[in-house]
């Protein structure tokens, strides 16, 4: 499909000057920030004089202009250094690739379900536009829509961990329980629970109105008369037609999405206590720890450049028209 | 207001409440409401002095209630109305001159869409620190893109309208038709996304509140949810009842925003 693959093509060489403004950014934050590297190198080996602090500066190409830090900054990142995590005393690159994995869980089952059950529910809800149903949907989806998710994960909290006590109150696996295999994906699937409802419930009600209002739109569509008139099935018409073009909007929106679920990871992951990288943010803010921050910052538009593109490069196979227009 | 649906008039009215909430919260709630007032960790609706109780400390917990509506409105309103004149801005730009520039600024507007807004919140505080006008900025500066894509999509599709060329053989400048002529007119589609961005500033506002990040001198919703926390076994409404009311405001907002952009699709 070589028609696809120009087309995802072009899109990759758009991100290349995104990325580039972010990069420069980020920069500028750390320029803004007090203190630099040097200046966290000799807090954490002690004793240093003047001499040595100035050769060091010299050294890593910080006594020069602001251009020439820029240079320095790009060419460290393009060896994969991050710069030296102040809090952690590690370099930030080992620090982040430790907590990376448990967010991207948290967040990939978080989306999926969220994406699952919101645009289904939707397809309830836009079935039949201004019946009790859709009614009751909508509505609920609208106050659902206005919960804050770390709120929402106390609230579950206190129901599902401290009253019930069905739930482990937060972590992500049981401290020193010696499980292995299957036992331990049990565990962690367990404590996955309530964060994962907490993270997912805004995103639910987002997909359901998303899906549920270009439903109501395409209903309007008078391709819908021809079905009709065609005499196919209502539930046919529902589902092979309708829900089927509605679905387009709600998988533009799962790129875009994930930059807003890891700025929501940070807060449920530190009600839930989950050592992942939406946590390290808050951490790294904490402790004052500025690299570690940026790095946080650098590695989140990553991974939401790498989301929109897997859904550019899955909406390109399912409307060829993107594929021809642009 | 007669024109707007159910919905959209009880938004209206809880935002009117809490406006005046906001505004009388020295007369309805005297004093500082960061002030010990009483025994700690009363129940709701046992005093009648603490009609909704006080916190691990024996502050009460509807002055701060009051008083916190102050900090969420002030900063919910000045970082969505920030967001969306810059926005519109950049957009009209971008959207009229076309060409590089557009390239450009749509390219920037794209590298801001990258960096999750709350990162970008938090990013912000920790070089500024906190207080309320870099609160404003800090959560503008995530929340200012969707204005700037929807305005420049409208001055595309003005640009080639008559009253366009007309302003142009008027002998207008460039600038002048951009931000005289056009977007005024682009500004329609680009307000109805306030509430939206009324809505984020305050649940970003809220979260950054409740990590420890917003400004200490002052008693907001999400300080109070964090403090809650501590004694969430002994006492969980400490935590939800603050909650309760920011539901209710974003809530309202929606509602609002609801309304208004359904009358505005009937009416074109």
């Amino acid at each position: 499909m070589p028609l696809l693959a120009s087309f995802f093509l072009k899109r990759l060489i758009t991100t290349i000057p995104v990325l580039f403004i972010v990069l420069v950014g980020s920069f500028l934050l750390l320029e803004a920030a007090s203190g630099d590297a040097v200046d966290a190198y000799v807090a954490r080996s002690g004793a240093m004089d003047a001499e040595q602090i100035a050769q060091l500066r010299n050294e890593w190409g910080l006594d020069k202009g602001p251009v020439h830090r820029f240079e320095a900054y790009i060419s460290a990142l393009a060896h994969g250094d991050l710069g030296w995590s102040t809090a952690f005393e590690r370099p930030v690159t080992s620090v982040i690739a430790e907590r990376l994995p448990v967010t991207l869980l948290l967040m990939s089952i978080a989306t999926g379900s969220a994406f699952f059950a919101g645009s289904l529910l939707g397809v309830v809800a836009g079935a039949r536009p201004g019946s009790w149903r859709d009614r009751i949907l909508s509505t609920g989806s609208l106050a659902i829509y206005a919960v804050p998710g770390f709120w929402l994960g106390l609230v579950l909290i206190v129901i599902f961990a401290v009253d019930l006590r069905w739930l482990p109150i937060g972590g992500i696996e049981s401290i020193a329980s010696g499980k292995t295999g299957l036992a331990r994906l049990g565990d962690i699937a367990v404590h996955l629970v309530l964060p994962v409802s907490a993270l997912a419930m805004v995103y639910l009600a987002l997909y359901l109105r998303l899906m549920r209002d270009r439903m109501a739109e395409i209903w309007r569509d008078p391709f819908v008369k021809g079905l009709e008139a065609r005499g196919l099935t209502r539930r046919r018409i529902v589902w092979r037609h309708v829900a089927r073009n509605a679905i387009l909007p709600a998988i533009t929106m799962l790129g875009w999405q994930s930059a807003a679920m890891l700025g929501g990871s940070v807060v449920v992951e530190s009600v839930f206590s989950i050592p992942g990288f939406g946590r390290l943010a808050a951490e790294a803010v904490a402790r004052r720890d500025t690299p570690l921050l940026l790095g946080v910052l650098l590695c989140s538009a990553v991974t939401v450049i790498i989301a929109n593109l897997l859904v550019d490069l899955a909406y390109g196979k399912l409307d060829p028209r993107v594929r021809i227009s642009r | 207001m007669k024109s707007l649906n159910l919905e959209a008039r009880i938004g209206a009215t809880l935002l009117v409440l809490l406006t005046l909430m906001a505004l009388l919260a020295p007369w309805i709630a005297p004093g500082d409401p960061l002030a010990i007032s009483g025994e700690a960790m009363l129940k709701p609706f046992v005093s009648e002095a603490h009609l909704l109780g006080t916190d691990r400390l024996g502050r009460d917990v509807l002055a701060g209630l009051v008083h916190g509506t102050r900090t969420t409105l002030l900063v919910a309103f000045f970082s969505a109305a920030t967001a969306l004149l810059v926005g519109s801005v950049v957009g009209t730009i971008s959207g009229f001159l076309g060409g590089f520039a557009d390239t450009v600024l749509m390219r920037i507007t794209e590298a801001f869409q990258t960096v999750p807004g709350f990162l970008l919140a938090l990013a912000t505080i920790s070089v500024t620190g906190p207080s309320i006008p870099t609160l404003i900025l800090a959560i503008s500066l995530g929340n200012w893109t969707q204005a700037a894509r929807v305005t420049r999509a409208e001055v595309l599709s003005l640009r080639e309208r008559d009253f366009v060329a007309a302003a142009r053989t008027l002998g207008m400048r460039p600038m002048e038709i951009a931000f005289r002529e056009i977007l005024p007119n682009a500004f329609g589609p680009t307000a109805s996304l306030a509430a939206i961005s009324v809505a984020t500033a305050i649940l970003i506002e809220a979260a950054l509140s409740f990590l420890g990040f917003g400004d200490p001198n002052r008693v907001t919703w999400g300080t109070m949810i964090a403090e809650g926390r501590t004694v969430l076994r002994a006492a969980p409404y400490l935590s939800i009842v603050p909650g309760i009311a920011l539901v209710v405001t974003v809530l309202s907002v929606h509602l609002v925003g609801r309304g208004l952009s359904r009358k505005e699709r009937l009416q074109s």
